[in-house]
């Protein structure tokens, strides 16, 4: 199954950047709240950033580089610093790997899904 | 010859060997492999990139495999084996046998989504989840929670009119009988069967809960019902498609068989009833 494996390893790397990156993303939001009024590149409501706290745990959302995710959501979502895999369905609709077969309007919305779902639990980091 | 039955057909010997041969592929360690190349699928499959598991044409050959694939194992272990279905138009309520303790054991408890009952409740021992998105390792359930209704007949044969197998753009955008079956566009069946059910049903991880095997087994009965309904309408796409798998090319992860065939799937297995 090589292209599992590809899609193994790419999903290791991910999860490295992951960890790299969380403070980092953490403290842009905190010093650039302005990114929030933005949004995302391509102007559409749905991506701008977003950082929160909900129901105790923190949830952050920013559009990636160039859209380079390696499953091309070109958006990257977190609860407590770990990522939660997201994607967009063709309708601009949300759905994340914790509530996969029901879509929700943005990906902040996912992110609070997930974080119902989650009843406190970590996410384990997706490979 | 394999013949998959209803499941609230089976009889009590049935559902015994059923489970015994679920919890010694678990104990192998063979089950946890099907949850894992489910969930690269469900990662993978995107709207507007390579798609094959889901999301596309091959929804429903691509399950095919994959359960005939998982039936092969099971039979490999007790050759009297088959997979049941659940008509979830039928038995809609989470008082159905099929949440019995004998056999999946019911919903889970409102603290933590807990299976508290039958062979597969985390307290047996018999069934850690393993291949997870997070931190709990023990089997959950919702029933009816996150939405109320099961899909009725009737929304159901409303799809099993749609005399075109699929259309353009080939995705969770599509009008047509796949993207209607599969749920992302209309009354929704297969993919708000998953959400019913709650707990990793929901999740890209949806086969660490043994009903997955007998909701796509009774989707897979739909497509089989379907084509005896419509006999002159093909798979589509039939050739040169981006991304998606047309009828003559090969499926991963296996990359030796094609839609193509698998149209037919009374070579590897008939169902009690039509």
């Amino acid at each position: 199954m090589p292209d599992i494996t590809r899609r193994h390893a790419l999903g290791a790397a991910a999860a490295l950047a992951v960890t790299v990156g969380a403070p980092l993303t953490a403290a842009a939001a905190d010093g650039h709240r302005s990114h929030e009024e933005h949004g995302g590149h391509d102007g559409h409501q749905d991506l701008q950033a977003f950082d929160e706290v909900y129901r105790g745990r923190l949830i952050q959302g920013h559009a990636t580089e160039g859209g380079g995710h390696h499953h091309g959501a070109g958006y990257a979502v977190f609860v407590d610093g770990a990522e939660l895999h997201v994607m967009r369905n063709a309708d601009g609709s949300w759905i994340s790997v914790v509530s996969h077969y029901s879509p929700v309007p943005t990906p902040r919305a996912a992110a609070r899904a997930a974080v119902d779902e989650l009843q406190g639990a970590r996410l384990v980091p997706f490979n | 010859m394999t013949t998959r039955k209803n499941q609230a057909t089976l009889t009590a010997e049935e559902k015994r060997r059923f489970v015994d041969a679920l919890i010694a592929l678990k104990r192998s360690g063979r089950y946890d492999e099907f949850v894992t190349t489910h969930n690269a699928f469900i990662l993978g499959d995107t709207d507007n990139g390579e798609r094959t598991g889901h999301r596309s044409p091959s929804f429903l050959p691509w399950h095919r495999r994959f359960l005939l694939e998982f039936e092969r194992a099971l039979q490999s272990v007790d050759s009297t084996v088959a997979l049941p279905y659940w008509d979830w138009t039928a038995d809609r309520t989470a008082r159905s046998s099929l949440w019995a303790p004998d056999f999946l054991g019911g919903t889970g408890r409102s603290r933590d989504g807990r299976v508290m009952d039958g062979p597969f409740a985390a307290s047996t021992g018999n069934w850690p989840i393993n291949v997870r998105i997070d931190g709990r390792t023990y089997l959950r359930r919702s029933l009816g929670s996150a939405v109320r209704q099961l899909p009725t007949r009737a929304e159901v044969d409303s799809v099993l009119a749609m005399s075109t197998y699929d259309m353009a753009p080939w995705n969770s955008a599509s009008d047509g009988f796949r993207n209607h079956l599969e749920g992302w566009r209309g009354v929704n069946l297969h993919n708000r069967v998953h959400v019913w059910v709650g707990g990793q049903m929901g999740t890209g991880v949806s086969p660490n809960d043994p009903v997955f095997w007998l909701h796509h087994a009774f989707v897979d009965k739909l497509w089989a019902d379907w084509q005896r309904l419509h006999p002159n309408s093909a798979y589509l796409p039939a050739a040169g498609t981006p991304n998606v798998v047309d009828l003559n090319e090969t499926m991963k992860p296996w990359d030796d068989t094609t839609p193509a065939a698998l149209l037919d799937h009374t070579p590897h297995y008939t169902f009690d009833a039509a």
